[in-house]
This record gives C-alpha cells, structure tokens and sequence, in this order.
C-alpha cells in the first residue's frame, strides 16, 4: 500500500475515533442556559435537560443543611428555589447578593437541582463609587 | 505625576509608530540611517513604557488613591509584595505589564540582532512594533492605567482602596500571572522572525536556528504559569482540583499546546527539510492564541467563574485578530514556492512519521479545546441557544489523546530516520514493552479496574524503560570508551547532545507528571456536617473535630478555623487547622485549606461553613499521587534548562600530560 494512503488512514482512524469521543462528550454534557422568564416557560420539556440557570442569590436564603445548599436565585420578579447537591465546595464567592450560575436539572416540583454553582461577586472589578466616574 | 505616565505612554506609542515605519521605509528605499535610527526608536519605546510602568507603580506604592486602578487594586493594609502584583492585577495594569514585557523583548531582540540579518531585521522589527503599536492603542486610549476618580468636575481622593482581590494574595498568584505573560509575549519574537524571513523570501531555517533558544524559554515559562495556575488553584480555592477546563484555563492551554507541537515540528525542519510550512503555521498559530487568549480572558464572551471585568476591549481584539492572521495567510500563500519539502515521507514505520503523529494529536487536541471553550458561542450563531459542554467532553477528547501522546513519547526516540523494519523494532521494544505489560498486569492483580488508569501506568512504565535504554547505552559506550563511571559517563553524554538529552529528562518529567495525573482517578471525597467532638471516616483517615477558633489578624482579615485531630488507621497524624477567612477592605471571604501532603495521598480538608447550631461543615478528600504532579514538573523544568545548555564542542585535542600542578603555590584561603 502506499505509505502516504497508509499514513492518511491512520489518521483518519485517529481523528475519526477523537471526532466520535468528541461528539459523545457533547450529548453527555451539554448544558442549555436558559434565563429565569425562559425557564418558567418551558414546561415540561425542561425536565430532562441539563440547564445552567443565573441570577442573583436572594439575600439570606443560604441554608446548609448536611451536605445539602438551598438559596433561592432571583432575576428581575421571578424566583427559583435550588438546592445543590454536588460535591465540590461552593466557591468563596458564592454569597448574598452574588451572581450565581446553577447548572442541574428542574424537578418536577419546579427546584432546581444543581450539581454545580459558579458564583460571580457582583462586577466587584470595575465597581465604582457611588457617584464617582473615571475620566479619562 | 499621572500625567508624565501617560505621556510617556503616549509618546512610547509614537515612537512605536516611527520605529515600525523608520525599519520598514528604511529597508525598502535602502537607507541604512534611516533603519538606525527605527532601531534606536525600538530602545526609546522601551524607555518610555518603562516610564509609564514606573509611574503607575510609584501611585500604588505611594497610595494615590485619586487613580481609579489604583483604588481598585489596592489598599493601604497590603504588604509590598502584593502592592507591586497589583500592577498586573486588574485590566488596565495587565495590558500595560503586556506592553513593557514586549518592548523589553523587542529591544532585546534589535540590540542582540543589531550587526546581524540585515535582511531579515527591519521586517522583524517592523512586525513586533505593529504588535506593539496595538498593545499601546489599548494602553494610552481604551484603558489606561491613569484614569482618575471624579465626581462631578472634581477630582476625588477616596483615601483607602479596594484591595486586590484577596484570592490572589497569595505567592503563586504573584508570579503566576508574570509568568504566564513571559511565555505569551515571548512568543512574538519567534512569530516575528517567520515572519521577516518570509516577508525576504528566506529559503533557510535561519528564523528557526535564530530563535531556538527564546522559544525554548518561552515555552518553559508558559509551562511554569499554567502549573503554577493549577497548583495555586489546588491549594488555595478549597475544592482540590487543580485543572476545570474553565475558559480562562483553556485560553492559557492553548498556545502551549501549539507552541509543544513546534518545538516538535522544527526538528523535522532542521533535520529534513520539511514541514517547513506547517512550522510557519505553527508559530503563527501560537502567536495569535496567545493574543486570542488575552481576548477571551478580556472580552467576556463566554462566562468564566474567573471574574474578570467583560469590558469592550474586546472588539480591539477582534480587528487585530483579523489583520493580522489576513496579512500572515496572505504572506504564506505568496510564499509557498519558497517552503517546498526537501524530502518526502518514507515509511510510516519511522521518526518522520512518529512527529506528524504527535503534531496530529496536538493540534486535534488543541482544536477540541478551542471548540469546547467556544461552543457556547457558536451554537448562539447558528442556533441562537447557548449550549455549553463541560470537564466530562473535555476529558473524553484529551485522555486518550494525553495516553496516545505518551505512548509516542516512548516510540518516537527509538524508531529510526527514514524507515524502520519490524525487525528492529521488536529489538527495541521488547523490554519496553515487557516492562508495560507487567505493570499492568501487576497492577490488576492488586485490583485495580480502572482502565485508563492501568493504560496509564502501564505507558508510563514502558516510556520510562526506552528513555533509561537510551541513556544506558549512550552511557556505557561513553565508559568503555573513557573508563568513565556510568554516573560521569551519563552526565558526559547528555552534555554532548543537551537538546536531545535534555529533551529525554523533559519526557521523564511528563511521565512522572502522568502518574501524578492518573492518580485522580481514585480520589476520594466526603462532606459532612459534624458537632463537636464528632467524627468521620475517610478511607483510613478519621478526621475528628476538636476544637473552634476565632480571631483578626491585623486589621487585613477575621479567621475561624476548626482544629481537627487527623489519625490513620487509629494512630493520631497530626492536628489540622483548615481556616476561612474574611476580608474586611473588600468583604470577600476565602478558605485556607488543611493539606498533608505526601508522596502517595494528600489529605486536604476545607471548612466549608456552618451548619445548625455550632455544627461545622466540612469537606474532606483524599488526593493520590497529586505531588507528583508538582516533582515532574520541577524535572521537566530542569530538563528545559538542560536543553538550553550549548553542546560540549567534540574537540580533539593532541594528547597532553600534567607536568605540574600549581597546588602548592597556592595560598590557603582566609577562613
């Protein structure tokens, strides 16, 4: 066999095997973002979708229990219940009034369980003064 | 004094502009005094940024809290060490750091270049200058580091700042980001001499040959950032991960993982005479990652828990992006007659073909990162929703793609040039390969199931004999030679040929970094809410809660810690204090985990909170083989700087004899 068909084949096998992990690895974990409004609207067909969900986190409704998290994220008037279950430790930024990213599933009783919590402080960086700008 | 730091930025900017003009125009009307004096401007950009960074941090030293990077990132209680991190601490002070860092390289690169490749030189001057005419765009108009406070039409002092963020007050965090921006920006100067070699129309590998050494370097330092990254994040963010696959991450990932295939790809070059356009690709691509990388760290376009500012410097980015990889495909498609192979591949059975393998895997692995960081992005354009993949697509893609990677670290040195016969290879593998085996084999009969995991040792086993076969063969015809010992003998060795030794020692650190790898696939790990005087087992670790503290610690932060008796199959350890903190400047909180770390398991307990009543929550884990992670490293980095020693020149000398020795002439020395 020519050694260049030989050397594409192989690599075909390679980069068709990495393509098919790759696509697996897609349906496995892919995660839909949906917005608070989205999510109330999308009934039932929301169950067995991995969604990542943001918003703010309600001030006071962190409550530990064992190895559980429940707080409620809130999003212009609308409010969603998560209970977090996963088990890496929630980030340091995670706290009253955070920006929170909750990645889970809806049960049916509409909380969300989140098996993952990334937390954002309010653009805590480029947070400013009240009443001050920066000019140039 | 704000205003002499912009200033000179703004004037650094204008002689950046003559500098890559006066080089250019100089070359093409052949004016010799014009060239001169681009390069002198080169030196006068360096001046004035340095100026520029002086000034800003005089500001933060002095606490010129009117400055608003200065407010952001410091504050008056933090040590000095840190104080000076905050320079590349926040947006605007990084893309300065950025700015000094490439015109400190350029103005080495003109200086060590100034009597050599008059050809070549203006053009690469020309191409770092336009890199950093952007990069002073971004710092004298889009975000300068001198912005002031004001409120209505005056100028506020606030007295005290912010602080830097308190996650980063810590010694990795202060040299990471450096670090990690050496390797970035070093990357420029290779890119530059591709390019000024192809812009002459170069036949050569003299861009190549030229700029071995500063990728070498470039290469080591963005290995140290991205390790000290990980190594920060498992020590200090309390979930004992040392890699996510977060965004940021990536960004810093994918560069490395193009700069290691050229590294790999030049000795085609070098050696044969080809890939000589995939190299030019190489280090373009690299060059624009890292650019790219700024990019997607800066712009926000997809949500990172780094919580970095998303600003619009972003659509910068994007135009120099697109100019630049325009003018650079559009160079290496006019040029291409003058990249033509000077040999063909012979077999697929030989070294040519073991590094287009590796070159393969690499960029298929670089590609699937590029695509799972972006695929958020990309599903919005076509099917506007947001859709992200995470750690288990990432995984899935770059394990195997890691162990195929492992398994030609040991082929590739010992499959001959050209084409090798089954032969031979059976010869040489045969104990590589036995050694495999049997560890693997050993392996599952002490029970061990897990398959990447038994592939993984079993890689690092058969790498690991076909590199010591090397140097023992080497070695031993070196000490029959000389009658050498082996030990001298091997050091002999590896001087003569320090690239390919020491490139032999860098693999020997990736192995020892792969077993450290493999060991997460058996961690462990618990969360449990305990009273006092409660405890829990882990593995054979009891972890028992004695006591509660609590305190301030100078004005900066208030602790409480829980102190935990740690014992191991009933024999008391230690006593462990993991602790959480909170800072009072900027009202963050952070955690300052418990680790015992030794060589077979670390154990690494984190207070994650309080429960009901005075319950503590806590998180305990169980971490194997992690240090070796960190001991591979250190020998990857010793190897580099193998590698950078020049060989020992094969002089021969007409044999001489010590008539005398001066040693007794010799004063002894004052003690």
């Amino acid at each position: 066999m020519n050694k260049n068909l030989k050397f594409g084949l192989l690599a075909a096998i390679i980069l068709g095997t990495l393509g098919w992990l790759a696509a697996g690895g897609v349906e496995q974990t892919a995660t839909y973002y949906k917005e608070l409004a989205e999510l109330k609207q999308m009934g039932s067909e929301s169950f067995d979708k991995r969604l990542r969900v943001g918003g703010d986190i309600k001030a006071n409704s962190i409550v530990r229990e064992g190895d559980k998290v429940h707080f409620t994220l809130i999003q212009n008037d609308l409010t969603l219940n998560v209970v977090y279950t996963g088990s890496d430790p929630l980030p340091d930024t995670f706290k009253d009034g955070s920006q929170a990213l909750a990645d889970g599933k809806l049960a049916a009783d509409g909380t969300f369980h989140a098996t993952k919590v990334q937390a954002k402080c309010a653009s805590k960086y480029e947070a400013k003064p009240t009443g001050v700008v920066t000019r140039g | 004094m704000e205003n002499i730091g912009a200033l000179a930025i703004l004037l650094a900017f204008c002689f950046a502009i003559y500098a890559l003009l006066g080089s250019v125009i100089g070359k093409l009307t052949q004016r010799p005094f014009l060239i001169q004096s681009g390069q002198r401007a080169v030196y006068t950009v360096w001046l004035l940024v340095t100026v520029g960074a002086g000034v800003l941090i005089y500001s933060i030293m002095q606490g010129d809290y009117r400055l608003a990077y200065v407010w952001e990132t410091s504050n008056k209680t933090m040590p000095i060490q840190y104080k000076f991190a905050a320079w590349w601490g926040g947006q605007a002070g990084s893309l300065l750091f950025w700015s000094w860092l490439l015109a400190t390289y350029s103005a080495v690169v003109t200086f060590q270049n100034r009597r050599k490749f008059r050809e070549m030189m203006p053009y690469v001057i020309g191409v770092m200058m336009s890199v950093q005419v952007f990069f002073l765009i971004l710092n004298a108009f889009v975000a300068s580091p001198f912005r002031l406070l004001v409120a209505g039409k005056g100028v506020v002092d606030l007295g005290d700042g912010q602080g830097l963020n308190p996650l980063l007050q810590y010694w990795t965090m202060v040299i990471h980001p450096p670090m990690l921006y050496l390797g970035y920006v070093g990357f420029a100067v290779p890119f530059a001499f591709a390019m000024g070699s192809l812009i002459t129309k170069q036949p050569g590998e003299e861009w190549i040959k030229t700029t071995r050494r500063w990728t070498l370097v470039t290469w080591l330092f963005q290995s140290c950032g991205i390790v000290l990254g990980s190594a920060w994040a498992y020590a200090v963010l309390g979930w004992g991960g040392y890699w996510a696959w977060d965004p940021v991450e990536n960004a810093s990932l994918l560069p490395w993982i193009t700069g290691t295939a050229f590294l790999h790809s030049v000795m085609m070059q070098e050696k044969k005479g080809m890939m000589k356009v995939w190299n030019m690709v190489l280090v373009s691509s690299t060059f624009f990652l890292c650019i790219f990388g700024t990019f997607l760290t800066r712009s926000g376009i997809v949500q990172s828990v780094h919580a970095f500012a998303s600003s619009p410097i972003g659509q910068y980015f994007v135009w120099f992006l697109a100019i630049g990889i325009s003018a650079t495909v559009y160079l290496l498609l006019t040029r291409l007659e003058f990249l033509k192979s000077e040999a063909q591949l012979e077999s697929v059975l030989s070294r040519e073909s073991s590094f287009m393998f590796n070159n393969l895997v690499l960029l298929a692995s670089c590609f699937s990162v590029l695509w799972g960081t972006l695929f958020p992005v990309i599903t919005e354009f076509f099917m506007n929703e947001k859709i992200s993949v995470d750690k288990p697509f990432f995984d899935r893609v770059n394990i195997p793609i890691a162990l195929f990677l492992l398994l030609l670290t040991g082929i590739g040195p010992l499959i001959a040039w050209r084409r090798s016969s089954f032969d031979s290879l059976k010869r040489a593998f045969r104990w590589p390969t036995i050694l495999g085996v049997s560890t693997a084999v050993v392996l599952m009969a002490l029970g061990m199931r897990h398959v990447y995991a038994l592939i993984s040792f079993a890689l690092c086993a058969f790498v690991t004999t076909t590199i010591a076969t090397e140097f023992w063969k080497g070695a031993s015809a070196i000490a029959a030679k000389s009658g050498q010992n082996l030990i001298a003998a091997m050091i002999e060795l590896t001087h003569r040929n320090t690239r390919r030794y020491g490139g032999y020692l860098v693999h020997v650190g990736i192995v020892i970094m792969f077993i450290g790898y493999t060991g997460a696939a058996f961690n462990q790990s618990k969360t449990v809410e305990l009273a006092q005087g409660e405890s829990t087992q882990l593995g054979p670790y009891t972890i028992k809660v004695v006591g509660y503290e609590e305190g301030e610690e100078s004005n900066q932060y208030r602790w409480d810690r829980v102190i935990v008796d740690l014992s191991k199959n009933g024999e008391h350890l230690s006593i462990e204090k993991p602790e959480r903190r909170f800072f009072i400047a900027s009202q963050t909180p952070t955690t300052d985990v418990a680790l015992r770390r030794r060589l077979n398991e670390d154990v690494y307990i984190n207070f994650a909170g309080t429960g009901a009543g005075n319950n503590v929550v806590m998180q305990t884990y169980i971490f194997p083989l992690v240090s070796w992670i960190w001991i591979g490293f250190l020998v990857v980095l010793f190897g580099t700087l193998v590698c950078l020693v020049p060989d020992k020149k094969k002089l021969v000398f007409p044999r001489m004899e010590v008539v005398e020795t001066g040693v007794g002439h010799v004063k002894p020395a004052k003690v």
